[in-house]
């Protein structure tokens, strides 16, 4: 058994690890290290309720201050790894520390891809992270203000969303040709689009922002050769993996750091969860997640292979979406092959989209529609067949199709 | 604020106080309730937060709705009186609520 272990990044993945270490029955020590001010939080609600104003901060966080008490893990916040020396197995912080490790753990979650055209770097442009993010968004999001929204992906539509609910001016931007699409199916796509279209926001798809414009603020955004003005701009166009100490101490990375199904990396001592990672999805495909499922349940795993217990990591991935009443959920992996069965009536505001992939339901999309994403999620899981036709007909339920 | 008591499958109680608004589920973990895992934080898709309320309240909470219906379907041991902590928002009409934490949640 080790008995000094160190998670580097105090988020959704390292605060699981510290809960599986313990549940397993692990009894040494546990240090985690985190660069942001608080201790770990979850972000979905950051972009929905918590920036619609119905969520107190409070409620953010994953778990209370005694638990990390009562669990004997010391957390330190505020404060940066700055570097892993893998031979001498110790970790330095940025006040100059050094603490050792038997395994050590990296869960350092990603950062926002930044855009970097001509106005960049006005006051005004907006990102959204963490808690320090909303709060500076907060104090500008007022009803009334133009807000211009780059990227029209989950971030940018949940803010979308709330904005149009607050009664802000609202546009998005995105290069694709559709919403989403790097996430969803085509009639996904199209029914998210509507409903924001029906909610006054102004949709510019096939259309890249070239430029900010303004003097010291942000005026204006410069997208196909128009300038549409602005009084504010939330840039979501997508995250990047902090890897950076893993690659600096040899570790092989790719847009992620590199584990097995095991959560380890190619040393023995270091293993790493969460947004952070890259590893080989329970497809065979290799694959970097951004979702909550994921950094539970590969900590979890982490926490396993670290006691010496590996077991592998083959959960389905699942998340969800809130935009207005509306509540996306996902689960699965599509590709551009699979066969689409739609199952309900979009017009309904209540509908699935089934992809089969030889015969077997390989990814589901569900919009209000609770028991085809969990019923489809076990289905996945259980690699079960159906016929596409069972599949869209609403007459039959959910339990029964479950049965293949 | 509400109290609300969780009893453990050994018989061990505790009371807790949460504030109306938030789920039974936040409450037993900002009070570290054993047994209450609640993974995925709320979103109604782990169904680790499972409780058995008990049976003089069942009928005075709000009724299942059709997603915690369908997770629960998939909970290990549900009965009757199972509910998914995470979807019970606190009341003041849910003062003296006493649940029962299941063996395990896995
Ligand atoms: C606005 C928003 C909305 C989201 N909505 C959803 C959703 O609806 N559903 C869903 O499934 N997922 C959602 N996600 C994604 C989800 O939050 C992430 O997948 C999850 O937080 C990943 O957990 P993690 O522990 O890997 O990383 P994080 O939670 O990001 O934690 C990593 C932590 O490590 C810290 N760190 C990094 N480097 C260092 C270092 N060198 N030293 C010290 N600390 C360091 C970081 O600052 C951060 O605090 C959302 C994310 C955002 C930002
Ligand atoms: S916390 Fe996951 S279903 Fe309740």
């Amino acid at each position: 058994m080790p008995e000094q272990i160190v998670i580097i990044g105090a988020g959704q993945a390292g605060v699981q690890a510290v809960q599986s270490l313990r549940a397993e029955g692990y009894t040494g020590a546990i240090t985690m290290i985190g660069d942001e001010a608080y201790p770990p939080y979850q972000r979905p609600p950051l972009s929905k309720a918590y920036l619609l104003g119905s969520f107190a901060r409070e409620r953010l966080f994953l778990k209370p201050d005694a638990f990390y008490r009562e669990a004997g893990c010391e957390l330190i916040l505020n404060t940066v790894v700055t570097a892993i020396n893998r031979a001498a197995k110790k970790v330095t912080l940025g006040d100059g520390r050094t603490l050792s490790y038997d395994k050590l753990l990296l869960a350092t979650g990603t950062r926002v891809r930044k855009l970097s055209c001509p106005g960049a770097e006005l006051a005004g442009v907006h990102y959204l992270r963490d808690i320090a993010d909303v709060d500076g968004l907060q104090n500008v999001f007022k009803a009334g203000t133009r807000i211009a929204i780059v990227g029209g992906g989950y971030i940018g539509l949940e803010v979308a969303a709330v904005g149009a609910k607050r009664g802000l001016d609202v546009t998005v931007f995105e290069t694709a040709d559709r919403l989403m699409a790097r996430a969803v199916s085509k009639p996904v796509s199209t029914f998210f689009a509507e409903e924001h279209a029906a909610a006054g926001v102004k949709l510019n798809l096939n259309t890249s922002v070239e430029a900010f414009e303004g003097k010291e603020k942000i005026e204006g955004v410069r997208a196909g050769g128009i300038v549409h003005p602005a009084d504010l701009v939330l840039v979501g166009i997508g995250v990047v993996p902090n890897d950076m100490l893993a690659r600096e101490s040899g570790l092989a990375c790719q847009d992620g750091v590199i584990v097995d199904q095991n959560a380890m990396t190619a040393d023995p001592s270091v293993f790493a969860a969460g947004d952070c990672t890259r590893h080989v999805g329970r497809e065979g495909v290799e694959i970097r997640l951004e979702c909550v499922q994921n950094a539970i349940d590969q900590a979890k795993h982490a926490a396993l292979a670290m006691l010496g217990r590996p077991k592998t990591y083959s959960e389905v991935p699942w998340f969800w979406s809130d935009q207005y009443d509306l509540k996306l959920q996902i689960a699965g992996l599509a590709r551009p092959t699979d066969q689409l069965v739609l199952r309900g009536d979009p017009k309904a505001r209540k509908f699935a989209v089934f992809h089969l992939r030889d015969g077997a339901v390989a990814a589901v999309e569900a919009v209000n529609a609770a028991p085809e994403y969990l019923t489809g999620r076990k289905m996945i899981a259980d690699h079960i067949k159906v016929l596409p036709e069972k599949l869209a007909d609403l007459s039959i339920p959910m339990k029964q199709i479950a049965q293949g | 604020m509400p109290k609300i008591t969780f009893i453990q499958p050994d018989g061990t109680e505790q009371t807790v106080e949460i504030a109306i608004g938030w789920s039974v589920m936040e409450g037993a973990v900002r009070s570290l309730v054993p047994g209450i895992d609640a993974d995925c934080g709320g979103a109604c898709a782990c169904a680790t937060c499972h409780v058995y309320v008990d049976p003089a309240w069942a009928a005075a909470l709000p009724a299942r709705s059709e997603m915690e219906e369908t997770m629960l379907d998939f909970a290990q041991d549900a009965r009757p009186n199972s509910r998914l902590s995470c979807q019970l928002r606190v009341t003041s009409d849910m003062d003296g609520l006493v649940v029962r934490v299941p063996t395990s949640q896995h």
